[in-house]
């Protein structure tokens, strides 16, 4: 058993989140761009693909070929908006700090399993 | 780890909104002046922001590309009396329009706020991550 193994998906979970809240600071500092376009990070392609489910398995018949390991980044995509502005800026503050709020909650939900897992991890080689 | 480039994102977010109130303070600090020529007559500045596209065009910080002066005219005043006065009797005022500085000022203090809060909010999660496994 490796740790990557022990601490499930958790621990990429906090590196996608952490890369949401970058995407979501930025729309949100780029509220008054002119021409700015809001972007989020699509997770359930990212999520299936974690899972094996819906994610492409290249072929493997010679021991050189390549694993593409990194596949399982979450893809950016733009936002759809609702009222664009003038300017051509279709961010929306409002559901940008939305979007924030419950990213950070879930950050903090992924924190708290990674913490249980190495907690756990700790008492089992402490033989308590 | 990419949270600390939130640090980044939210400050340059801040400066560029700080550089927006500083506008806005110098036009309704102006709004008030009269020039005794058109070409001395106090225009409203204003600043242009740009998004500064990083990594592949993942973030984006905001910088403040340049402040551009309003292009509106400015208006004369028959005001003979005045010590500025031309030969006419005439003076300019500015082109400031105070309510247009109002909303602007409520708006990039707004802005200005919002990333406050994604800079408190960002510094308290990293203090959690350090935390981990406690």
């Amino acid at each position: 058993m490796n740790l990557d193994e022990a601490l499930g998906i958790h621990a990429q979970a906090l590196v996608w989140r952490a890369r949401r809240m970058e995407v979501l600071a930025s729309n949100l500092a780029n509220a008054e761009t002119p021409g700015y376009k809001a972007r989020d990070l699509d997770f359930r392609a990212a999520l299936a693909a974690a899972r094996g489910a819906g994610g492409v398995q290249l072929a493997v018949r010679h021991p050189r070929h390549l694993r593409p390991a990194g596949s399982l980044a979450p893809v950016l995509r733009y936002r759809i908006p609702a009222q664009p502005a003038l300017d051509g800026n279709t961010v929306d503050p409002d559901l940008e700090k939305a979007a924030f709020a419950e990213n950070v909650v879930r950050y903090q939900a992924s924190l708290r399993f990674v913490s249980g897992k190495i907690k756990g991890l700790l008492r089992a080689i402490k033989g308590e | 780890m990419s949270l600390f480039r939130v640090f980044d994102i939210a400050g340059s977010g801040m400066v560029a909104e700080s550089v927006r109130l500083n506008t806005v303070a110098s036009n309704l600090a102006n709004a008030g002046t009269v020039a005794a020529s058109e070409r001395e007559a106090y225009r409203a500045r204003m600043p242009v922001f740009r998004a500064v596209l990083e990594e592949a065009q993942a973030v984006a910080r905001v910088r403040v590309a340049g402040i551009v002066e309003d292009r509106r005219p400015v208006e004369r005043e028959y005001r003979p009396g005045h010590p500025l006065a031309d030969a006419d009797g005439y003076v300019w005022r500015t082109n400031v329009n105070v309510i247009e500085q109002m909303a602007e000022m409520i708006a990039a203090s707004r802005a200005y706020q919002t990333n406050v809060d994604v800079l408190g909010t960002v510094r308290q999660l990293l203090a959690a991550t350090l935390r981990i496994g406690e």
